[in-house]
């Protein structure tokens, strides 16, 4: 196991870390290639491009093809990471990854980059926030939202370890390290970054950090929220959602459609095993024009939003 | 696998069998895509007893020779041919699409040693084919990538994707074998979405293009057996088929893509096929 990543000080943007740690690892194993879509410098790796000339393969604007080509180097021994912007990538090649990747059980790593709302402005062509609700339900594909810099890193190492196809969903829009003490990552299970038993919060990928900074203000009440860094979001961690739900009340955080998303996994657990109230703060469908930080903010992805939604969590406990 | 010098009586043998075993699956399942097993069974026995180098007793070998079968339907022909070559015993093909046969309707590479990659949905073998050539390429191996599309599946965007990057990247040991029967599931392939000319097509995409018989085993082992062309290339061999090639009733109808026998078919059929 590579040495664990360090914790960084302000705000960053998730795909220098994997960058980082992509070049890092090719250095140690030679098996790994990059397969892009004329997507280098969104997947930020010039530096991999400048290293390993003959290991970045560039199949220009084809996503059904760059799938598919990965699941044939996955073929040829090789342990390829499919780096491309995560609404192509998901979208466009969606059956590649299922009968290519998922269904033939190869060992490709997809790595969505500018998931979620990053792109912003660009527009519902450009902003992934359906892929959650494409991915998840594909039999053998780990699908891993990492919460910030340090969590992309070890994720990144985790998947060029396991033997299987993941999907690694890379946020743009930068983000603090979450301050968990001897963090350590573990695929498909919870992280717990706030303790408590009043409410239970359970967020993925950028809005973790905004879940914790709303525990804090509802602390400040004596509303005690557990926050939970649920990164994987398949296969989930049903142990810590039935734990969650013991709490009477719950409300799920994403960067992403709430149809199919995290709050949907949650709810289906939650629904066949252990029913409780379940507010959900994500996307309602297509989205206005607007910034990344505006979009957040107008749908309650945001420390306000949250604990308002948590509120509401409240007020519906043994109803 | 060890070749006799002389592989052409093997093949014809093989491919005779294949087509007998094949219509017996067909006919018991009640289900199947007969038409398109019986165009691509002698690419496939000429591929598997006379060009290819594999061991079946080591199909993981990461020298061997791959072969993926992009039309996955034509799973009367891939199964047999494996069955044939000995990857698996022949009477796993006794369960052909039973409920939780290894034998599904299209192959899946869990289930069976010899499947490179689940195909199905048409316009994906070529593009893995692609991935594996490029491993090769960038390891400088020896073996060589076959991959065998149906001609209708060409109209799918992804081939020519594939095609385009094979191309550019000059994947000399890739060989696409084009099951040229001008017949899709509905129609005729040129009244449909015409393909022509097809040749034309793959040599501005920068491959080196054959045109041969698909049934003619001597000819397919021509092409196939060894690289032809200026090896700097890609090599597209387009394979003029019959569908349903060797069953009188069932040459060149479009309904036999997936029609299945009743019993006084089958019967003729195994009299025509002997």
């Amino acid at each position: 196991m590579a040495q664990a990543a360090p914790v960084q000080t302000g705000l960053h943007d998730c795909r220098e870390a994997w960058a980082r740690t992509i070049e890092d690892l090719a250095a140690a194993d030679p098996r790994i290639v990059a397969v892009v879509n004329d997507s280098v410098g969104s997947s930020k790796l010039g530096g991999f491009q400048k290293k390993y000339p003959q290991r970045l393969i560039n199949v220009g604007i084809a996503e059904q093809t760059m799938v598919g080509v990965g699941a044939g180097l996955a073929n040829g021994g090789k342990v390829p990471f499919v780096s491309a912007a995560s609404p192509f990538l998901t979208g466009r090649s969606l059956e590649q990854v299922k009968a290519d990747v998922a269904y033939s059980n190869v060992n490709v790593k997809l790595v969505g980059q500018s998931s979620g709302v990053a792109y912003g402005e660009l527009g519902p062509t450009h902003h992934s926030i359906e892929d959650l609700a494409w991915l998840r339900p594909l039999t053998n594909l780990t699908v891993v939202v990492p919460s910030d810099s340090w969590e992309t890193a070890e994720a990144v190492k985790w998947a060029a370890e396991h033997e299987g196809p993941v999907f690694l969903r890379i946020s743009r829009m930068p983000v603090p390290d979450l301050a968990i003490p001897n963090r350590v990552f573990r695929v498909g299970q919870a992280e717990t970054v706030r303790d408590g038993d009043s409410l239970a919060i359970i967020a993925c990928g950028t809005t973790v950090h905004l879940a914790a900074e709303a525990a804090d203000r509802l602390a400040a009440e004596g509303i005690r929220a557990r926050v939970l860094n649920m990164a994987t979001i398949s296969p989930l961690d049903r142990d810590a959602v039935l734990a969650a739900a013991e709490t009477g009340a719950i409300v799920t955080v994403e960067e992403a459609n709430i149809l199919g998303g995290l709050g949907s996994a949650v709810a289906e657990v939650t629904a066949q095993a252990r029913p409780v109230p379940i507010e959900m703060v994500g996307f309602p469908g297509f989205l206005p024009t607007g910034s990344v930080e505006w979009l957040f903010e107008q749908y309650g992805l945001s420390p306000e939003g949250i604990v308002a939604a948590a509120r509401r969590a409240l007020s519906r406990k043994g109803a | 696998m060890s070749l006799p010098n002389d592989p052409l009586p093997l093949i014809r043998e093989k491919a005779l069998w294949m087509r007998r075993r094949a219509f017996r699956m067909v006919f018991e399942a009640q289900l199947g895509h007969p038409g398109g097993d019986f165009s691509a069974i002698d690419v496939l026995a000429t591929l598997y007893f006379g060009a290819m180098r594999h061991d079946p007793s080591r199909p993981d070998d990461p020298s061997r020779d791959r072969f993926i079968m992009s039309k996955g339907h034509a799973t009367g022909a891939i199964y047999t041919a494996l069955a044939a070559a000995g990857f698996f015993p022949e009477d796993w093909l006794d369960t052909y699409m039973r409920p939780r046969s290894l034998l599904n309707g299209h192959p899946n590479r869990n289930y069976l040693p010899g499947i490179e990659t689940n195909t199905g949905p048409l316009g994906h073998g070529f593009p893995v084919a692609v991935g594996i050539a490029i491993a090769g390429q960038i390891d400088g191996a020896g073996f060589r990538t076959f991959v065998l599309t149906g001609d209708g599946e060409l109209q799918e965007g992804s081939n020519w994707e594939a095609a385009m990057t094979a191309g550019h990247r000059r994947l000399a040991h890739l060989t696409l074998i084009v099951d040229r029967n001008r017949l899709q599931q509905g129609a005729g392939t040129e009244e449909t979405n015409g393909l022509d000319p097809l040749d034309d097509k793959f040599r501005a995409f920068g491959w080196h293009v054959e045109e041969v018989d698909g049934h003619d085993h001597a000819a397919l082992l021509k092409v196939l057996g060894s690289p032809v062309g200026d090896r700097t290339r890609p090599l597209c061999v387009i394979a003029s088929t019959v569908k349903g090639k060797g069953v009188s009733f069932m040459e060149n109808k479009a309904s036999w893509h997936h029609g299945v026998p009743n019993a006084a078919q089958f019967d003729q059929a195994m009299k025509e096929l002997a």
